[in-house]
């Protein structure tokens, strides 16, 4: 496949989850950068009608993956993600863009019922063949958001000061999407 | 719908207790509140007894579980939850993903016979209850001077009768809710 530099890909492209990351990280004790990560989720790339290209994704809020399992416990509990009543974590992108290998996509991401617009940056890899004659690009986007945006309003105070965990929470996404 | 109370005081003329049952009675219909008194038989909370919990906890996770819903009454010891109520939360944490408590809708209230009416215990209690992962109704309700709270089975005060009527009420309404989302 040959593609310009400045296109996107057409057609359709769904993620290979065991090749694919979606994790977020967020600073711990003022000090340090806490990463964790999901590890269900659903992504694909696809040509819409006047030939934009959308991007969306969901995640299953329950399977988030931390060290220990208590912590993953209260994550999903209603202080943070409350998977209960909000299962599913969601995006729809409104715009996706390429500036030869940088890639940019806005869109409405939904966490525990909250939709915020946000704007990710990254980059793209176009379209190589795989061992078995797919085709495969990815995706690297990062964006950041206000955790306490989205109801996630959980905090500790520490003994000196501050708080145990930012409210800036930054999200990663490492993509291998495959063309159907 | 079941409503569980559970009394941060175990004495016999707890104004806490009495505060629960005029909670019980400003519930909806349909719903109605079921006081545990057994508290006072838990023992400290130990590890190493965790897969063999006494009978007396097992008793306290299978009243939880049969709730719809759980109003808390505290008073303020030292500035903070009574021993033996935390105690018997951190026997219901374990295993903290089969908690009882997990997603369960609670509220919590408190007397006591200061001017401050148990504030700081029932914002402790809520952070307990929340990493736990319980459904934390976030409000509160400081019933100070206590020994002169109550005329009779209700608060004296109007506006602190009609406070805890609507903590019970969006109790309750977190349970409904709650039950819904889980059918």
């Amino acid at each position: 496949m040959t593609t310009l530099a400045t296109q996107l890909p057409t057609g359709l492209w769904q993620v290979d989850p065991v090749h694919s990351t979606a994790g977020f990280a967020v600073k711990h004790m003022v000090v340090s950068t806490f990463r964790g990560r999901f590890e269900d989720f659903d992504a694909r790339l696809e040509s819409v009608d006047g030939g934009d290209v959308r991007l969306t994704g969901r995640v299953r809020a329950d399977s988030i993956v931390v060290k220990d399992e208590n912590l993953a416990a209260h994550l999903t509990a209603p202080d943070f993600f409350d998977t209960q009543r909000y299962p599913e974590i969601l995006f729809e992108s409104t715009s996706v863009s390429r500036d030869g290998d940088a890639l940019i996509v806005e869109g409405d991401l939904t966490i525990k019922g909250q939709t915020r617009r946000v704007r990710g940056e990254g980059a793209i890899v176009d379209a190589h063949e795989d061992p078995y004659g797919n085709q495969r690009i990815g995706l690297s986007l990062e964006t950041a958001v206000d955790r306490t945006e989205f109801g996630l309003n959980w905090n500790a105070p520490l003994p000196r000061g501050g708080v145990a965990l930012a409210n800036d929470v930054k999200l990663q996404l490492e993509l291998e999407l495959v063309q159907a | 719908m079941r409503v569980l109370g559970l009394s941060g005081s175990l004495r016999r003329a707890s104004h806490n207790s009495k505060l629960l049952r005029a909670a019980g009675d400003t519930l909806p219909p349909g719903a109605s509140l079921e006081i545990y008194d057994g508290l006072r038989f838990i023992p400290p909370y130990d590890e190493d007894q965790e897969h063999l919990a006494p009978d007396t906890v097992l008793a306290l996770r299978e009243a939880i579980r049969e709730s719809d819903a759980v109003l808390f009454a505290t008073p303020e010891y030292n500035a903070s939850i009574p021993g033996h109520l935390k105690n018997a939360l951190d026997w219901m944490s374990r295993p903290l993903k089969i908690s009882p408590l997990r997603g369960k809708p609670v509220a919590v209230v408190g007397a006591s016979t200061s001017l401050f009416g148990a504030v700081w215990a029932q914002a402790e209690l809520r952070k307990v209850l929340g990493a736990i992962g319980a459904r934390v109704v976030d409000a509160e309700l400081p019933v100070p001077d206590a020994d002169e709270a109550f005329d009779g089975d209700a608060l004296a005060e109007p506006e602190l009768e009609a406070a805890l009527g609507d903590i019970a009420g969006r109790l309750v309404a977190e349970a409904a809710e709650h039950i819904a989302t889980a059918a």
